[in-house]
């Protein structure tokens, strides 16, 4: 592991993140993911917004670019058509992708466009201290709700689906290795991949919501979640409390740089 | 014959007016003068009323607007009603069939055309009455040059329609035009 | 046949972003700009370039920044409402020094207002639209021909100074078809500057540039560098020590207003005896030379001033051609925006009004006669 961070992260560690903080669970498993898949690190471009997660970029030893509160994906869209040769990991939390980036993620999801998002989701806004966030699971606390919210939260995997993105995965810090491997899929799958990762922010959320410590955090996911192929066999009352983890979605995608290219090329005479 | 036209054309959304005032401007520049268009449109794309105008000048043009035109085309009564009282004088308002058949225009010289009909009846298409319209007003002026009309033709319409409205303006050119 | 054509002023802006190179656009539809996506959806794709129409007008930005960070040429097009969307996002480019161009055909506002006619309100809302001290360069062509080579020189001044440059276009011009008759003429097309030493050696926010300006890296290039938002060190990286973030802020400005000589350029007409001065800039300068040729005619001596860089403004420029004027006059459309910074430099005992028009109609040369007769 000492090459791999050697490798793949800048040398400017230690982070920001608190201590019992699940990103850096994240941060490494993409590390892991960038050894198996061995690509050239000049083509690969992170891009990020703004919140704890959303401060990764400034520790990958690619292209970064740490963009403004729920913009990543636009930058990144700009970046991939510009050179669709590059690979390019986009980085959001669950604010910054559902609620003010809801809708670049929606038509991200639409075009289709050769990526992977990966969703920090710890349900919670963490940087400004603790607010809910639209997945913040319906009646937990958080410092703007201190009696519990009334807001019903979106199911990021579904929305991602339902909009059109050809790759959707779930993982969670627990499965360390498992969430490796799904970064290694949503690369290779040639269309816009969305992994939802269930973090942990022992701080601002488990503190409000009676489970402070952050291994008690991760014992919560490691005993709520269930594979898709086990789910797949559950009954729905049974699958109803459960986090269902692994790959949720998959179809050929019609990647919009490819259709793209084609257009091009009709229209410079190369092809009818 | 002014050095200056200052040229409004008025009617109905969908009537081409834009389009006319475009061929019109271009034209005049093919011949060597300077020309601006520019219009006024409310959000419809079709209906609702439509003025486009056109300067043509040998010298340069700064306003590219017409204040009081002196020369004014209507092809609706609605484009009538809203801008027949604002001709300067000694200027020349052109008229669609019998539209403001019964206006009092002191010191302008009106003229009238049946513009649509001759496009719906000869020509088989009332969308290039804009320009037989043209073809009307070229044979009252004589502003551009029937060559770089053709050219501005050419140069605005598809070659599977070019013919047409070429046809269109020779018939505007030849159609009978009362003096009022 | 003469090659003269009559082309929009939307157009000849899409022809002058292709002449500076310019291989991708990304934008969200709005009146009175949308013919210059419509032009880029059909010159960008034949000629291998990108053209991606996007959710809105953030997002637009957003595409064009992460283009732009690639090495390409990179613009959009809006009107006041999209360009207040933009606002936070070219606050972005500023700081992260991207160079980018906003074309920006001005309709009359708040809000929705009145899409279809014209208007100059986006004055103010090019220079302090965004949070934060920052510096922005802002051109207004008065012609469709202008439009042409304004856009290049948008592109160019973006690329030389690494900052957002705003077209400011209006309606009036936007919409206006007028003689265009560029023959392949040859432009200087200016292309920011790359980086040629080692990637460790590289230090992509260099204070230390002669110029102000420091070099970019194209992502892919094998730099690697970090592009933030936050305040940051010369590294690229995030800080909050004072002296670096001092240092920094101030040279997003100073890069910009210390270079205002080589920016700025203006038109002079008939100034050399004149007691009475008009300035005036985009659609309504044209009323305003015909004003002067009428007033001229009649013995009245009144020059204009025509400022074709709006931002950044030009003081002792202004403050020179103010000085000794028995008034000084500022038609526009809008409230008195540029008049505002006329009235910042004039000296005290030069008076300076006024002369507004915010109903989408432009400004007709028998007011600014009217107005200048009436101060004499």
């Amino acid at each position: 592991m000492k090459e791999i961070y050697k490798e793949y992260f800048r040398g400017n560690l230690p982070h920001i993140w608190c201590s019992g903080c699940g990103n850096g669970i994240v941060m490494s498993a993409w590390a892991r993911a960038m050894d198996q898949l061995q690509l050239d690190k000049n083509q690969c471009v992170g891009v990020s917004g703004i919140g704890c997660s959303s401060r990764i970029t400034g520790y990958l030893d690619i292209n970064t670019l740490h963009t403004a509160h729920g913009r990543a994906l636009p930058f990144a869209t700009g970046v991939k058509m510009a050179k669709p040769e590059m690979h390019v990991f986009v980085f959001s939390g669950d604010g910054d992708c559902a609620a003010i980036g809801g809708n670049h993620f929606i038509h991200a999801c639409r075009r289709d466009m050769d990526m992977t998002l990966i969703v920090f989701n710890n349900h919670i806004y963490g940087m400004t201290g603790g607010q809910f966030s639209p997945l913040t699971p319906f009646g937990k606390k958080s410092t703007t709700s201190p009696y519990g919210t009334v807001d019903p939260d979106f199911d990021l995997c579904k929305l991602a689906i339902g909009a059109g993105a050809s790759f959707v995965a779930r993982g969670d810090i627990f499965h360390a290795k498992q969430l490796t491997d799904l970064i290694v899929e949503a690369h290779n799958h040639p269309g816009f991949a969305v992994i939802e990762v269930m973090a942990t922010c022992p701080i601002s959320y488990g503190r409000h919501n009676k489970i402070p410590k952050p291994a008690d955090m991760v014992n919560y996911l490691k005993e709520n979640t269930v594979s898709k192929v086990r789910a797949d066999k559950m009954t729905p009352e049974e699958v109803a409390d459960k986090i269902v983890v692994g790959i949720l979605h998959q179809h050929e995608p019609l990647e919009y740089t490819k259709e793209y290219a084609k257009l091009v090329k009709r229209l410079q005479g190369g092809e009818k | 014959m002014a050095q200056s036209w200052k040229i409004r054309l008025s009617g109905t959304g969908g009537q081409g007016i834009i389009r006319g005032a475009m061929i019109l401007a271009e034209a005049a520049l093919i011949d060597g003068k300077n020309a601006t268009q520019s219009q006024v449109y409310g959000p419809e794309s079709r209906g609702g009323s439509t003025r486009s105008e056109v300067n043509i000048s040998d010298k340069q043009i700064f306003f590219p607007k017409v204040v009081t035109p002196n020369i004014l085309l209507t092809m609706s009564h609605e484009a009538y009603q809203k801008y027949s009282g604002n001709i300067e004088q000694g200027g020349i308002l052109v008229l669609d069939g019998d539209i403001g058949k019964d206006g009092q225009h002191e010191g302008i010289d009106v003229y009238c055309a049946p513009v649509t009909v001759i496009a719906r009846e000869q020509l088989g298409n009332e969308m290039c009455a804009n320009v037989v319209a043209l073809g009307v007003i070229n044979s009252i002026t004589h502003m551009v040059s029937d060559e770089s009309m053709e050219e501005s033709l050419r140069r605005n319409f598809k070659a599977s329609i070019f013919e047409l409205n070429l046809k269109a303006y020779k018939a505007g050119l030849q159609a009978i035009i009362q003096k009022r | 046949m003469s090659k003269v054509r009559l082309v929009q002023g939307n157009e000849a802006c899409a022809l002058g972003a292709i002449a500076a190179k310019a291989t991708f656009y990304a934008g969200y539809p709005i009146t009175p700009s949308t013919e210059v996506a419509e032009y880029m959806s059909t010159m960008l794709p034949p000629r291998g370039g990108k053209f991606l129409q996007m959710e809105d007008e953030i997002a637009s930005m957003g595409a064009i920044i992460g283009a732009a960070c690639t090495g390409l040429k990179a613009f959009t097009a809006t009107s006041g409402p999209g360009f207040s969307l933009m606002q936070e996002l070219l606050g972005y480019a500023v700081i992260t020094e991207v160079p980018i161009v906003i074309v920006d055909v001005q309709r009359p506002g708040p809000s929705t207002g009145l899409p279809t006619l014209s208007a100059q309100g986006d004055i103010q809302q090019a220079r302090f639209g965004t949070h934060g001290d920052h510096s922005v360069i802002a051109l207004a062509p008065s012609s469709v021909m202008e439009t042409y080579f304004e856009t290049i020189n948008a592109f160019n001044l973006a690329e030389k100074y690494r900052n957002p440059v705003v077209l400011l276009l209006d309606e009036e011009i936007g919409h206006l078809r007028e003689r265009f008759d560029v023959e392949d003429e040859a432009v200087e097309i200016i292309d920011r500057k790359r980086p040629t030493c080692p990637p460790q050696e590289y230090i992509p926010y260099d204070n230390n540039e002669p110029d102000g300006v420091p070099l970019m890296a194209d992502f892919g290039a094998g730099y690697r560098y970090h592009v933030t938002g936050l305040t940051h060190n010369e590294k690229g990286f995030y800080t909050s020590k004072l002296p670096e973030v001092d240092a920094s802020i101030r040279r997003l400005t100073s890069k910009i207003e210390d270079h205002v000589n080589e920016i700025a350029t203006f038109e002079e007409i008939e100034l050399e005896d004149c007691e009475v001065l008009l300035i005036a800039y985009g659609s309504v300068a044209r009323s305003a030379q015909e004003a002067v040729m009428e007033l001229r005619e009649q013995g009245v001596k009144v020059g204009l001033l025509r400022p074709i860089t709006i931002w950044p403004f030009h003081d002792q420029r202004i403050k020179a051609a103010c000085t000794g004027k028995k008034a000084v006059i500022v038609p526009e459309m809008n409230l008195g925006q540029y008049a505002r910074e006329v009235e910042r430099v004039a000296p005290a005992d030069t008076p300076v009004c006024t002369l507004t028009r915010v109903d989408g109609e432009m400004i007709e040369p028998a007011q600014i006669v009217a107005k200048v007769k009436e101060v004499l």
